[in-house]
């Protein structure tokens, strides 16, 4: 019974690949409606939490919806949730608005998202990135709303570095298995 | 690849993946990622909290007609295409530098405008933000101690050529010292080749304004 809600969330992660599949296959507008209506107003709520304004805001959040069109094909379900690629996107947007440059990023990896992804080890990871929200939600509301403030802007790496109440033992035991899967992907 | 040692730490890699560290501590996480893969896949975990939290977020009312006017923007676009694939190509063009440090230090390491600090030490700087956060190349000879180039507050030093030995452990390519001003150091480069690494340090510390933020003079007396 307790699995109910995870399944659903998986349903609906699959529908966001699928979603973002058919925009860069297909410039699929209908697909894009879709994910803007879901995700839009989280990226706006999400940008608003970290400090920015009604009117900054929805104009970031257009940007990163517009950017997601644009860069679809950079989107590889085998290592990204739909919503942890777009709040990839959001966070990179707020770094800009603050910095007005570009966030150093990783260097390439020598293997980029694959023309077909792999089906098996897309699934997987969407359903482990569908219990890791659910891990979220059942968490303490104290420590949810500490990870939240992290992610959201609001605490600052010194802050982050201080707070002892920062579950960082227990995302990463939640999110071991993720971990594993990227890492054994890497090798 | 496989012989990274010293890697970074639980706080500062949250902080990378949720975007709050300054621009030159991004830049040596970039930098180290781009060399080991293990961190880089715990990155790419703590950015799946990100992508948790995003999606269990509350969610702010769009303006109206804010769909039809994203699809106006990109709809006479297509997607971009996916890069041709070029298996097998590397995709580093210097060998000391990974990209992204390499795009701030002028292409490859020998564009670097190194100054002499003296002692046959040179320094480089490449990054340093508003928030005072700085990141500089150093380039130290074989057998001669690190400058101590920090002040106060964390630091970062990523070898990236040669290695260097403190307080009995070695640093190779790679491998990252996390210190701040409690810790005592002193780091000397290897007898041999001379030592290249990436320091970062961290300004003075200042409300470093990610946007304008409503709370901060609430939260931050």
């Amino acid at each position: 019974m307790n699995l109910a809600p995870a399944m659903d969330k998986s349903v609906s992660e699959d529908e966001w690949v699928s979603c973002l599949w058919r925009i860069r296959t297909a410039a699929d507008q209908e697909a894009f409606a879709r994910l803007f209506r879901h995700f839009a107003p989280r990226v706006k709520a999400f940008l608003m939490r970290g400090g920015a304004d009604a009117a900054l805001a929805e104009e970031c959040a257009q940007d990163v919806m517009a950017t997601l069109w644009q860069k679809a094909h950079l989107f590889d379900p085998e290592k990204a949730s739909a919503a942890t690629w777009i709040f990839t996107i959001a966070r990179n947007r707020r770094i800009d608005a603050a910095r007005r440059s570009k966030r150093p990023e990783p260097e390439d990896l020598p293997w980029g998202p694959e023309p077909e992804p792999d089906a098996a080890d897309a699934i997987g990871l969407q359903q482990e990135s569908a219990r890791l929200v659910k891990a979220l939600a059942e968490l303490p509301e104290a420590q949810r709303h500490l990870i939240e403030r992290c992610y959201f802007g609001d605490m600052s790496h010194r802050e982050i570095a201080a707070e002892t109440g920062l579950p960082l033992g227990t995302i990463k035991s939640r999110i071991r298995l993720a971990l594993e899967r990227l890492r054994h992907e890497m090798k | 690849m496989t012989t990274i040692k010293h890697h970074i730490s639980d706080e500062i890699l949250t902080g990378y993946a949720a975007g709050v560290l300054p621009e030159a501590f991004d830049l040596a996480v970039a930098t180290h990622l781009s060399l080991c893969d293990e961190c880089r896949a715990r990155a790419m975990a703590l950015e799946a909290v990100g992508g948790a939290v995003l999606e269990e977020t509350e969610t702010a009312e769009m303006a109206p007609g804010a769909l039809d006017a994203v699809l106006a923007r990109v709809a006479g676009t297509a997607p971009e295409a996916p890069p041709a694939a070029q298996p097998g190509t590397v995709r580093r063009k210097d060998s000391v530098l990974p990209m992204p440090l390499a795009e701030y230090a002028g292409g490859s390491l020998d564009k670097v405008a190194w100054r002499s600090v003296g002692g046959g030490v040179m320094q480089a700087v490449v990054a340093r933000g508003d928030d005072g956060a700085t990141a500089r190349l150093l380039y130290i000879p074989g057998g001669t101690e690190v400058p101590d180039h920090s002040h106060h507050g964390l630091e970062m030093t990523l070898v990236l050529d040669g290695a260097f030995c403190d307080r009995g452990q070695r640093y190779g390519r790679g491998d990252v010292q996390i210190a701040d001003e409690t810790v005592d150091h002193t780091p000397v480069a290897e007898p041999g080749a001379a030592c290249i690494c990436l320091a970062v340090t961290e300004g003075r510390l200042k409300f470093s304004g990610l946007l304008p933020r409503l709370a901060q003079p609430f939260l931050r007396i």
